[in-house]
């Protein structure tokens, strides 16, 4: 009697599996409700407003009423605009001087950092601090120091006997450059000597060790070991570098406004002079616009030219 | 209650004196008699939010919040007062008139209401009551104040910027009076530079002082941006006439000026860097307060006259808009009017010190004019100015000019050696024909 009872629960029938259920514990349908409020995150506060800029490009918007759609008169405008191309040479040469220099400066600092040094913390936190402080407070210093009346630079060097006249820092057009470029580097060094230091750490000693044995020079240490395995984290400051340098936006403002007759006018600054001061929406959508295939360039670069090796897509050795 | 105001402001010649006439229950009394007979009454529950731009002079920022407290203690509408930097008030009544949030009132610059006229609420029976009350407005102040026939902003005072010059530096260089024609004015320049005292103007992107020494430059050599049809006129040997003889100031003035803004030659001309320079009242007003023997030395003229013989020059002017988004609009019109009656605009602008400049015709009689006759000059910059976009519609055209720096860019081009003359002009030009298609 009781094992037939037994063999009658055993042979019990199983609870239907409804569609629901299924849902429910289905790993993908979980994971959309998870990345639901980063997504909506993401597209209400980037794509939306990307979205949005390159169709004000498209049209005639002016600040204070919509426009219509004028395909692409903005652009040809901006074609055949001198001051356009100005900004779009000043804003070139910004970012690759400025960047060349902040990666050799970042990449020696940071192996000099690695190196064995008594108050390293310390040292450390000093040379972030250039990085951390609001980039409008160090701009209002170095305007002040590069100002053509007042900077303490000229008044030193005056004192010292070496010149005779002030240096008009910001009222010539390529002191001007060299100065917001000068400043630029003394604020984004950190960034790259910081981050670098990092990916320096997770560098095996034992490499060196084997290459030390092997009778390496220190040159050969750097350009077989260290360079090739940094090449990733390389590739991730440098595209945050650039891109940040090329959107550069708060230094120039504070600095010089774009001047002396719009010799430091990069594309953001101009974008904003033309669409926010000037009214004219449509056009300073234009500009900034044409900002994506340079910045879309530059991340393509960094992608192919310096993560090529399977062995940095995580696959094992080429 | 006049008389006290008057006596007591002549006596002490200082801001603390317009302080403390204006506080007392006199002046609350009035107010609230002010507020039964307004032919606007405010909205029940009303709230108001003003943005303006912050003070150059502080005494007129305290005797501005004083008039403000008795609007809202005779009418019961508190109102909440923001300042931002004068540049960046336009930016923000941009965003909020395309957004439709944000401030009640804007008090700005020049021609702010024309960047976004149809969000402006109408404001004719205001401006036309103050107008009959106070002896009418000048030509200027309603050019700026129309869009098609209705007023959309009420002005409530000019900001002039005349020259400002050290009296025993030019002596020194043979000028005892300061000179009123175009060569005399060369040659002024040179001599001061020649004795070792130049000044300078600035060429950078400085909305104020800039566009106030080019367009007064452009203007009296004969050269016009647009013409009365809003045709672009900026390609004409008179502006080309008008390019060089900016060059050759240029080249009387100190270094550096194309990297100038509004506040490098206050700086510079407070420092004895600069001998000369334009600007409105500010200098004078810190140099009382900094470097006496500055303000001793210094004084203010008008710019000098040019071919057509008569005043040239361009001024700012600050109207006051509020937004049709705003929930109260007869609170913001009661506001506007409070505003320039006799009993609160005639003390407010003591308070300036000069710095602000009446555009009602009634109040040239105000004591601020006479007391220190180095704020004289100042009494008329209503009735010299031209308007922005010179000859052309005053509208968000001109307005779009003039922030977009066009005829800024257009002289730094030239005097720095970057363009020659067809390229400046070429330049300007096509700016400018995009500007007003």
């Amino acid at each position: 009697m009781a094992i037939a009872l037994e063999q009658a629960r055993v042979r019990a029938v199983p609870r239907e599996v409804t569609a629901w259920d299924r849902l429910k514990t289905n790993r993908n349908w979980l994971a959309i409700w998870f990345m639901l409020p980063a997504a909506a995150f993401l597209i209400l506060f980037l794509a939306y407003p990307l979205g949005l800029g390159v169709w004000l490009s498209f049209t005639d918007a002016r600040l204070g009423r919509a426009g219509v759609f004028v395909a692409f008169e903005n652009y040809e405008y901006l074609w055949e605009d001198s001051t356009f191309w100005l900004t779009v040479f000043n804003t070139l040469l910004y970012t690759t001087v400025a960047s060349t220099i902040k990666f050799a400066v970042g990449l020696y600092l940071a192996l000099l950092l690695n190196e064995r040094l008594p108050f390293k913390a310390i040292i450390r936190a000093v040379v972030l601090i250039p990085f951390i402080v609001p980039t409008v407070l160090s701009a209002i210093a170095f305007w002040w120091l590069f100002d053509p009346q007042f900077s303490i630079i000229s008044w030193s060097l005056r004192k010292m006997g070496l010149i005779t006249e002030n240096i008009n820092f910001l009222g010539d057009v390529w002191n001007a450059r060299w100065s917001v470029i000068f400043a630029n580097i003394w604020r984004g060094v950190p960034f790259v000597a910081i981050t670098l230091l990092a990916g320096l750490q997770t560098v095996s000693p034992s490499l060196y060790e084997a290459a030390t044995i092997d009778g390496a020079t220190p040159w050969q240490n750097f350009r077989y070991i260290t360079y090739p395995l940094l090449t990733p984290i390389i590739a991730v400051v440098m595209t945050f570098s650039v891109l940040f340098t090329f959107t550069d936006f708060q230094l120039i403002w504070v600095m010089t406004r774009g001047g002396p007759v719009n010799a430091t006018h990069l594309m953001a600054t101009y974008s904003y002079q033309r669409a926010i001061l000037g009214g004219q929406l449509g056009e300073g959508a234009a500009i900034s616009t044409a900002m994506i295939p340079f910045l879309l360039f530059a991340i393509l670069v960094s992608w192919f030219g310096l993560q090529r090796r399977k062995w940095q897509q995580g696959e094992n050795n080429d | 209650m006049t008389d006290f105001t008057r006596r007591t402001l002549v006596q002490g010649g200082t801001a603390l004196g317009a302080a403390s006439a204006l506080t007392g229950s006199a002046l609350l009394d009035w107010a609230k008699a002010w507020a039964q007979t307004a032919p606007w009454k405010p909205e029940k529950g009303a709230k108001l939010s003003m943005l303006r731009w912050k003070y150059f002079v502080q005494s007129e920022d305290d005797a501005f919040v004083k008039l403000i407290a008795a609007f809202t203690k005779a009418t019961g509408v508190p109102v909440e007062i923001s300042r931002e930097s004068y540049e960046d008030v336009q930016p923000k009544a941009s965003v909020a008139a395309n957004t439709g949030t944000g401030p009640d009132l804007f008090w700005g610059l020049y021609s702010l209401p024309h960047l976004f006229p149809q969000k402006c609420m109408e404001v004719s029976d205001v401006a036309d009551y103050l107008g009959k009350k106070y002896g009418g407005w000048v030509p200027s102040a309603v050019k700026y104040g129309h869009s098609g026939n209705k007023w959309i902003c009420v002005p409530i005072c000019y900001s002039g910027a005349l020259m400002n010059y050290r009296i025993e530096a030019s002596k020194k260089a043979g000028f005892s009076k300061f000179p009123d024609k175009l060569d005399a004015f060369l040659e002024y320049t040179k001599a001061m530079k020649a004795q070792g005292t130049p000044g300078g103007f600035a060429l950078g992107h400085a909305s104020g002082d800039a566009n106030s020494w080019v367009h007064w430059c452009l203007w009296s050599n004969g050269g016009e941006s647009v013409d009365a049809n809003d045709k672009v006129t900026i390609n004409s040997p008179e502006t080309a006439k008008a390019l060089e003889y900016a060059k050759a100031l240029y080249g009387h003035m100190i270094s550096g000026t194309a990297a100038w803004n509004d506040a490098s030659n206050n700086k510079a001309f407070l420092a004895g860097e600069i001998s000369w320079t334009n600007n409105g009242i500010s200098i004078y007003v810190a140099a009382q307060n900094s470097a006496k023997q500055i303000a001793e030395d210094m004084d203010h003229a008008y710019f000098p006259v040019g071919v057509s013989g008569k005043p040239t020059e361009l001024h700012l002017m600050y109207p006051i808009l509020a937004m049709t988004y705003t929930k109260y609009p007869q609170a913001c019109k009661a506001l506007m009017a409070f505003m320039l009656e006799a009993d609160n605009f005639n003390p407010w602008i003591q308070s300036a010190k000069g710095y602000l400049t009446h555009c009602l015709n009634a109040y040239d009689a105000n004591p601020v004019w006479t007391a220190d006759p180095k704020t004289t000059p100042f009494r008329d910059v209503a009735k010299r100015t031209r308007t922005a976009g010179g000859l052309g519609s005053v509208g968000e055209k001109a307005a779009t000019a003039i922030s977009d720096f066009v005829i800024v860019d257009m002289f730094a081009n030239y005097c720095t050696g970057r363009e020659d003359v067809k390229g400046s002009i070429a330049i300007a030009e096509r700016q400018l024909k995009r500007i007003y298609r």
